[in-house]
């Protein structure tokens, strides 16, 4: 296996966490199903909800197989307790309005399109290169969408300008977590693995300055910056998300389509 | 820029020798994309090869185009169904790396897709794009570049929703990555 150099156990832990926060955000995105703005916009949530959940199903299989112990991308993504799913806060915050979505989509996908490049670009797994290669053509594309409705939104009526703004005061201070390592992530870093988050900061921040000048948007400080979810310390939307997210699996155990 | 088959090596007249993988080969390009059934799995350059494994048996390598589509089950299916219609038994075997690139997809691909009415991917595959930048794509139906984007996102994952300011048809297009 590539990845040998990481230990067995780090190299899941990793992967997980990387597994974790697209299937969080795929399913919060799903839950806009039937109920977005306009049919346009209805459809292309569905569809980066999808590229969200397959990227997760790849990297939950990819973990599986370095775990070794049989369980399969269901098994991971259905049967776990909620201490043990490694997702940032970011991704599990509830929708909100239209603003705080596609907000949240431009500050991950910010983040998530350059990673997937670094990773494509360096990482020592194989596998993970090639998931990779296509997810950061996915995140491009999400990048792109999300980022240009947070500036029409910011530059445009009255409403969505306060909307976007409300958006900006609740969700920034869960951006931080993003460039954050675990002491997984740290070994599966050294291990040449995996990139450094913390190298990203600056083209994240230089996306973000840029994209908030055009929708005339501050960035706000930060005071009390929100983190835990690598550690598995989840926020209260958490638990009524897996509630929905596990129900088949959970009442019908190993139930298949 | 059409994908790579590999086939059997050809002898030194040229010609194929293994006629079984030969026969493999024609049935498993000849599979439509569930969701775009205008264009063939080779058209497309999701089908990589058709080969032999060190033990004889053949392997039939698909690649998916989106990390979500959820064709690729119905397609990996359809191609070993075309096999078995063949009387060949193959392995399909779902491969990643390198990332299918919508550059793959043929000359011969790209005018079938404009004759069905969807606008084939113009230029070649890069990364991150401009916000608010437009590409020039020309109506499918009457080949005016005169066109405006309706939604980044259409019916499937692998295509954007046009419109013809011309002819106003809308059309589909399918997203260059």
């Amino acid at each position: 296996m590539d990845a040998a150099t990481a230990t067995q156990d780090t190299a899941f832990q990793a992967i997980i966490e990387l597994a974790d926060d697209c299937l969080i955000l795929g399913h919060r995105l799903s839950e806009w199903c039937g109920h977005a703005p306009v049919l346009e916009e209805e459809l292309a949530l569905a569809n980066m909800g999808l590229d969200l959940l397959g990227q997760a199903r790849a990297l939950y299989a990819h973990a599986g197989e370095i775990e070794g112990k049989g369980r399969s991308e269901d098994d991971l993504a259905f049967l776990r307790r909620e201490r043990d799913y490694r997702n940032c806060l970011l991704v599990e915050r509830r929708n909100g309005d239209f603003a705080a979505t596609m907000l949240r989509q431009l500050y991950f996908s910010a983040f998530m399109q350059p990673f997937w490049r670094a990773v494509a670009a360096s990482s020592n797994d194989e596998i993970l290169r090639g998931i990779a290669a296509k997810a950061e053509k996915e995140m491009a594309y999400h990048l792109r969408h999300s980022g240009e409705w947070v500036i029409r939104m910011g530059d445009g009526t009255e409403e969505s300008a306060s909307r976007m703004a409300d958006a900006v005061t609740e969700l920034h201070r869960y951006t931080g977590e993003l460039f954050l390592a675990s002491p997984a992530r740290a070994d599966a870093i050294a291990a040449g693995l995996l990139p450094d988050p913390d190298s990203l900061r600056t083209e994240w921040d230089r996306t973000i300055a840029s994209v908030f000048a055009a929708a005339h948007l501050t960035i706000p400080e930060v005071r009390v910056p929100q983190k835990g979810g690598r550690d598995g310390r989840h926020g209260e939307d958490m638990g009524h998300l897996l509630a929905e997210l596990q129900f088949m699996q959970r009442a019908y155990p190993g139930m298949s389509w | 820029m059409s994908a790579p088959i590999e086939a059997s090596p050809p002898d030194a007249a040229g010609k194929i020798v293994d006629l079984e993988l030969a026969r493999a080969l024609e049935a498993a390009s000849a599979v439509p994309d569930p969701e775009v059934p205008c264009v063939t799995v080779a058209d497309l350059g999701i089908l990589r090869s058709v080969d032999r494994d060190a033990d004889g048996a053949i392997v039939v390598r698909l690649t998916p185009t989106y990390s979500g589509c959820p064709a690729v089950i119905a397609i990996e299916m359809a191609v070993e169904t075309a096999l078995l219609e063949a009387g060949i038994d193959a392995r399909i075997e779902r491969i990643i790396a390198p990332a299918w690139t919508t550059d793959w997809i043929s000359a011969e691909g790209r005018e079938k897709l404009r004759a069905y009415g969807i606008a084939p991917p113009v230029g070649a595959s890069g990364g991150r794009r401009a916000f608010f930048a437009e590409d020039v794509i020309a109506c499918p139906r009457c080949g005016s570049s005169a066109t405006s984007k309706i939604s980044e996102f259409g019916s499937t994952a692998c295509k954007a929703h046009h419109r013809c300011d011309d002819c106003a048809e809308p059309f589909d297009y399918f997203k260059c990555i």
